[in-house]
This record gives C-alpha cells, sequence and structure tokens, in this order.
C-alpha cells in the first residue's frame, strides 16, 4: 500500500511540476499577448493544483493526519486565476487595440474601456497614448 | 521514488521562475510584465509548497496561502491601475 501512495504522489508531483514549465514557458514562447495570456492561466494553474493535491495526499499517507489547507489554497487559486486573467485582459484591451479595430458588442454603446463617461482618467491616459503613438511614428 | 519527482518538479518550478524573470525584465508590452509576476506568484506558491514536502513541515501553508492573496491583490491593482489610472476611486 505504500508503494501504491508512493506512485500517486510521484506522478502527481511529476505532472504539476511538467504543467508549471509548459505555463511559464508559454509566457515566453507565444506570439502575442493575448495568447501569452492564456497559457499561464491555465497550465500553471493546473500545476499548481497538481502539486497542492500532491502535497495533501504526502500529508495524509506518509503523516497519517488529513489537512484540508492545501485545497483552501486551491480553491482560492482556482477562484481567482480567472478574475486576474479578465482584469489583464481588459488592460490589453485598453493599451493595445484602438478603438477601430475591435469587433462591435453585441446591442448599444462600446466596450466598456473605451468609454469615456465611464473613466475619469480617460483623458490623461489618452494624452499619453498619443504621445507614445507620435513618438512611436518619429 | 518521491524525492526523485520532488527533485524534477522543483527543478521544473525553478525553471519556469527563470522563464518569468526573463520575461518581466524583457517584456513587449506592460500586461505582459504583470502577467509574468502574477504567474511568478502563483509558481512560488507551488515552491513554497514543494519545500514544504521537502522539510516533512505543515508549516508553510500559512505561507502559501498569505502568498496566494497578497499575489491576487498585487496583480489586480496592478491591472486596475493600467486599466484606470487609479486603483481606488
Amino acid at each position: 500500500m505504500d508503494m501504491f501512495w508512493d506512485i500517486v504522489i510521484s506522478a502527481l508531483l511529476v505532472i504539476g511540476g511538467v504543467f508549471g514549465l509548459v505555463g511559464s514557458f508559454g509566457l515566453v514562447k507565444l506570439p502575442d499577448p493575448m495568447t501569452r495570456l492564456h497559457a499561464p492561466t491555465k497550465a500553471a494553474t493546473l500545476g499548481v493544483g497538481s502539486i497542492l493535491i500532491a502535497s495533501m495526499v504526502w500529508f495524509a499517507a506518509k503523516q497519517g493526519h488529513l489537512t484540508l489547507h492545501e485545497l483552501m489554497v486551491t480553491v482560492f487559486i482556482f477562484l481567482t486565476a480567472p478574475i486576474t486573467a479578465h482584469f489583464i485582459s481588459k488592460a490589453n484591451i485598453f493599451r493595445d487595440w484602438p478603438a477601430d479595430k475591435l469587433p462591435r458588442p453585441a446591442g448599444e454603446g462600446d466596450w466598456a474601456v473605451h468609454t469615456a463617461d465611464a473613466d475619469t482618467s480617460q483623458g490623461e491616459l489618452a494624452v499619453e497614448r498619443e504621445t507614445e503613438a507620435e513618438e512611436k511614428a518619429d | 521514488m518521491i524525492t526523485y519527482a520532488l527533485i524534477f518538479a522543483i527543478a521544473c518550478y525553478s525553471l519556469a521562475l527563470l522563464f518569468n524573470l526573463y520575461r518581466v525584465v524583457k517584456a513587449p508590452g506592460v500586461t505582459d510584465r504583470v502577467l509574468a509576476l502574477d504567474t511568478m506568484a502563483v509558481n512560488a506558491i507551488a515552491m513554497i509548497v514543494l519545500f514544504g514536502i521537502w522539510e516533512g513541515t505543515a508549516l508553510f501553508f500559512e505561507a502559501s496561502i498569505l502568498y496566494a492573496m497578497t499575489g491576487f491583490v498585487a496583480t489586480v491593482a496592478f491591472a486596475k491601475f493600467i486599466l484606470r489610472g487609479d486603483i481606488i476611486e
């Protein structure tokens, strides 16, 4: 039975390590910001989840007491990863995509990141972006 | 056998952290930098948990929970600042 738990824990550790590595490699390798966003938010989350489950199984099998701390961390990461990904993709749309390049949203209105009245600091940042664009043009 | 798997996983995450560091230093855009920092925090959690297994102590969970929370708040604050020029409006 000991051997069985060894195999389970080792497999989980190896899977977690590979997924973490693939996620971070994708961050370096993939061509544009939106695809780069995709790699670590999926793969790295899965990798960390796997490592945390391995830790839980390890403490249950080897130390003989079941701890649920890891499950808490796993749930927290699985809840927060999509939120951070959403925020970063919104920031990316705001900075790198001009309004006329984006597909139109359904219904009336514009994308939330591009509506001027929703944003008190839009003016400043728009000026900043214009100067950046001018510098690039020069 | 667990020792070898543990060493493998730690090596994988070390390499992953190096990739992230490269992306933080040499990023094409500011959102990539924020994303790399977020991934770095997530990978650091994995490293802390792996170190906990290596040492055989349950002492490091609290550290990993704290790291998860501060990492999340930091990423959201960074993204909010890029998006709105302000964090709490």
